[in-house]
């Protein structure tokens, strides 16, 4: 596996306050990558590192094995969570010049302007000021000028806010399209479901500090808490015969298919036990592992 | 490109593209140069006409004088009138403005005539009318006197010299012819462009910043280019913008000037002091030509767009730590009263300068950068040696190179922190802290 995007140590402090404690994070090439924490935890100080905006205490960035330099700035596309745009400038004037700081040559960036706004037909926007822009198709041009130079590695810091579901749902199938294509996807969010939906690893950082990375699915097996979920045809038996240590929850019963359901909290893993005692107290459909969500797993760290 | 040159070149573009920068660039001259030539003009057609006085001269003190300045004068016999009858006369006369009454005196004594005069005005009798009146009944009492003192009039009138002593500046080459009202007159203006200038540009850029930082559009700009780029970017667009429309109003004022001259609106003489507002009260127009010789035109132009430039770049990159530092223009209060005390207080001790132009006030302002560009400026017409010259330039260069380090350690900072409101020791706490 090779590594995208590599953070040894990364400390910050401003006066007494740590906003990075020697954070340790390896992006995989190819991932999508979940930056979670809650509100102050440092996520926006860590991007703004990988983007060369504010320098580490101590501690080192190497983007595709290279230590990072301001010039490694051009090879991210980042857009951030406080984002905007001149609102008297023209929005292909904007988009022109925002690529060309990028080093976009002018000629280049036009005409690969001009394929995103045929495809997203916005071709009537380009002579238009900003100010005339609704919030969200503001944030489309926002997208645009992001990935428009083709970076290997992309940053998007809450990318779905201030979109409703159907431009959320385009920018979402942009994202793992450019994913297809190869691109590194840092995905900063608070919201669980993306995260779920999206990402192929993710980091927790709380404090400064990192409390988990991994994969998705590692992270959700490592949590696991032993909870398990029985879904069953016509009555429960007065009392479940289970082994010691097991509680049931009460029995809940579907309004529309009429199955019935019930959790089963047990102290160690003991799935196949479980369920071999469980078949023969009623008519099973199902029996599964209760995996805990991702937005469980963010409140449990957080408040540890 | 260097991502400098495409910040300054959005910077100019976006500026100069404007309906307001147009607007300002061609009403700019044409309110400069009805600045210069209106006085002149309102003069020539303010002309008041001539006034008719009433005259109760009992002792015959303005006796055969018919007019007085622009005052016609109609004598009323003494003997027919009294004081009384004669402001009645004046009240039912309308084509009558004023009522000069000089009283009888016994022993015709000019001084208790004069101390007794009275004017009664109807019509607002012009203050030029009463000072002419007032010389030419001072000049007929001293004639009376020196006739009671058997001393004849034409003999004092011989013995009376008039002295237009010409001043010269002493200088290395040699003697030059001066013409102080003149120099006051470049000094003053040049120093007051440069003062303009800076609040108008600075401030520019001081905007310009917030509007980055309001529209949140800078931390997506800094990821591609260093926020000292985009501060240095900004500054150097906008001052291109400054010197394309300050030469464009040179050009145009001079254009004006010389438009309005040629088409005869003005009279030669009009035009003349027009263009040299500070010589009108000068007695000999006719020596601007040879004494603007006597001034080193070239340095003083020269100087201009160095003391211009450097004044801007210095003060200019203090207001973009200003911008940074604040959410929105209306908290900008606490940090411009110390930015813009110096240039006032420059401007404020202008006529200090001006009045001597070599004493201590002047030097200092003119050596300290933050006053420099506005006070030497005001000095240099008046001549002002090279060493001197040059270690107020280094000494400004030296400030812009400081405020700009400055500047920039706070502006890094300061545009990616919203929210709280900034302190005297945030900025200091920024200054110090690595970005």
């Amino acid at each position: 596996m090779s590594i995208a995007l590599h953070a040894q140590g990364l400390s910050k402090s401003y006066q007494s306050f740590k906003a990075l404690d020697a954070l340790h994070l390896e992006i995989p090439t190819g991932s999508i990558y979940g930056l979670l924490g809650p509100n102050g935890a440092g996520k926006t100080t860590f991007l703004r590192m990988v983007n060369q905006i504010i320098e580490p205490d101590s501690g080192s960035l190497h983007l595709h094995g290279e230590a990072m330099t301001p010039a490694h700035a051009r090879q991210i596309g980042y857009l951030p969570e406080e984002r905007g745009l001149y609102k008297k400038m023209k929005v292909g004037e904007q988009a022109l010049y925002l690529a060309q700081l990028k080093g976009m040559a002018a000629a280049e960036a036009k005409s690969k302007l001009k394929e995103w706004f045929i495809r997203w037909e916005l071709q009537s926007w380009w002579d238009k000021k900003v100010e005339e822009l609704s919030k969200g198709q503001a944030q489309k041009i926002q997208f645009i000028t992001t990935v428009l130079h083709q970076p290997k590695v992309l940053i998007f810091d809450e990318p779905f806010s201030g979109f409703d579901p159907v431009n959320a749902a385009l920018i979402r199938d942009e994202m793992l399209r450019l994913h297809q294509e190869g691109s590194t996807i840092i995905l900063s969010t608070h919201r669980m479901e993306s995260v779920e939906e999206l990402c192929s690893h993710i980091a927790l950082i709380n404090k400064g500090v990192k409390v988990l990375d991994g994969t998705v699915q590692d992270i959700r097996e490592a949590n696991r808490s032993n909870q398990y979920k029985l879904v069953f045809r016509g009555d429960a038996p007065s009392t479940w015969n289970i082994p010691a240590g097991v509680t049931a929850s009460l029995t809940q019963r579907d309004a529309r298919s009429g199955h019935q359901s019930v959790t089963f909290q047990a102290e160690s893993p003991m799935a196949s036990d479980l369920m071999s005692v469980l078949a023969t107290q009623c008519q099973p459909i199902s029996f599964e592992e209760v995996l805990p969500s991702m937005n469980d797993i963010f409140i449990q760290n957080v408040q540890a | 490109m260097n991502p400098f040159f495409i910040v300054a070149q959005r910077e100019f573009l976006s500026r100069v593209r404007k309906r307001t920068f147009l607007l300002m660039t061609i009403l700019g001259p044409l309110f400069f140069g009805a600045l210069i030539v209106a006085p002149a003009l309102l003069n020539e057609m303010t002309e008041n006409p001539d006034q008719r006085i009433l005259v109760v001269d009992h002792s015959f003190l303005l006796v055969g004088t018919d007019k007085v300045g622009k005052a016609v004068l109609d004598y009323l016999n003494p003997e027919e009138f009294s004081e009384h009858q004669a402001i009645e006369a004046l009240q039912n006369r309308d084509e009558f403005d004023g009522l000069l009454f000089l009283p009888p005196s016994e022993n015709g004594d000019p001084d208790f005539i004069l101390r007794n005069a009275r004017l009664y005005s109807k019509n607002d009798v012009n203050f030029d009318i009463v000072r002419d009146l007032e010389a030419t009944l001072a000049a007929s009492a001293t004639e009376e006197k020196l006739k009671l003192r058997g001393v004849d009039p034409s003999v004092v009138s011989q013995a009376q010299t008039r002295v237009d002593i010409k001043t010269l500046d002493l200088t290395e080459e040699g003697a030059e012819e001066s013409a102080v009202g003149l120099k006051m007159a470049i000094g003053f203006g040049a120093g007051f462009f440069v003062y303009i200038f800076t609040f108008l540009y600075a401030a520019q850029i001081m905007r310009g910043v917030i509007e980055e930082k309001t529209s949140r559009i800078v931390e997506v700009i800094v990821s591609s280019v260093k926020p000292t780029q985009l501060m240095l970017g900004k500054i150097l667009g906008i001052a291109s913008v400054g010197l394309l429309q300050f030469l464009i109003w040179v050009l145009l004022t001079g254009a004006i000037v010389a438009g309005v001259t040629a088409t005869g609106l003005l009279s030669p003489d009009t035009a003349e002091l027009a263009a040299n507002p500070a010589m009108a009260s000068s007695p000999i127009p006719a020596e601007i030509t040879g004494t603007l010789n006597a001034i080193n035109l070239p340095l003083l132009v020269g100087s201009f767009l160095f003391y211009f430039l450097g004044g801007y770049l210095l003060y200019g990159a203090l207001f973009a730590a200003v911008g940074a530092a604040v959410d929105s223009e209306t908290d900008t209060q606490q940090f411009m009263l110390p930015l813009t005390m110096p240039l006032v207080l420059t401007f404020v001790l202008a006529t200090n300068i001006i009045e001597s132009p070599n004493g201590a006030i002047a030097f200092w302002l003119s050596i300290l950068p933050f006053s420099s560009p506005i006070a030497m400026m005001i000095r240099l017409p008046f001549g002002v040696t090279w060493p001197e010259i040059l270690l107020s330039m280094s000494l400004l260069a030296l400030g812009f190179l400081f405020t700009t380090w400055l500047a920039g350690r706070i502006y890094r900072i300061g545009i990616l922190s919203y929210g709280k409101k900034v302190t005297y020791r945030d900025l200091w706490k920024w200054i110090k802290m690595k970005p």
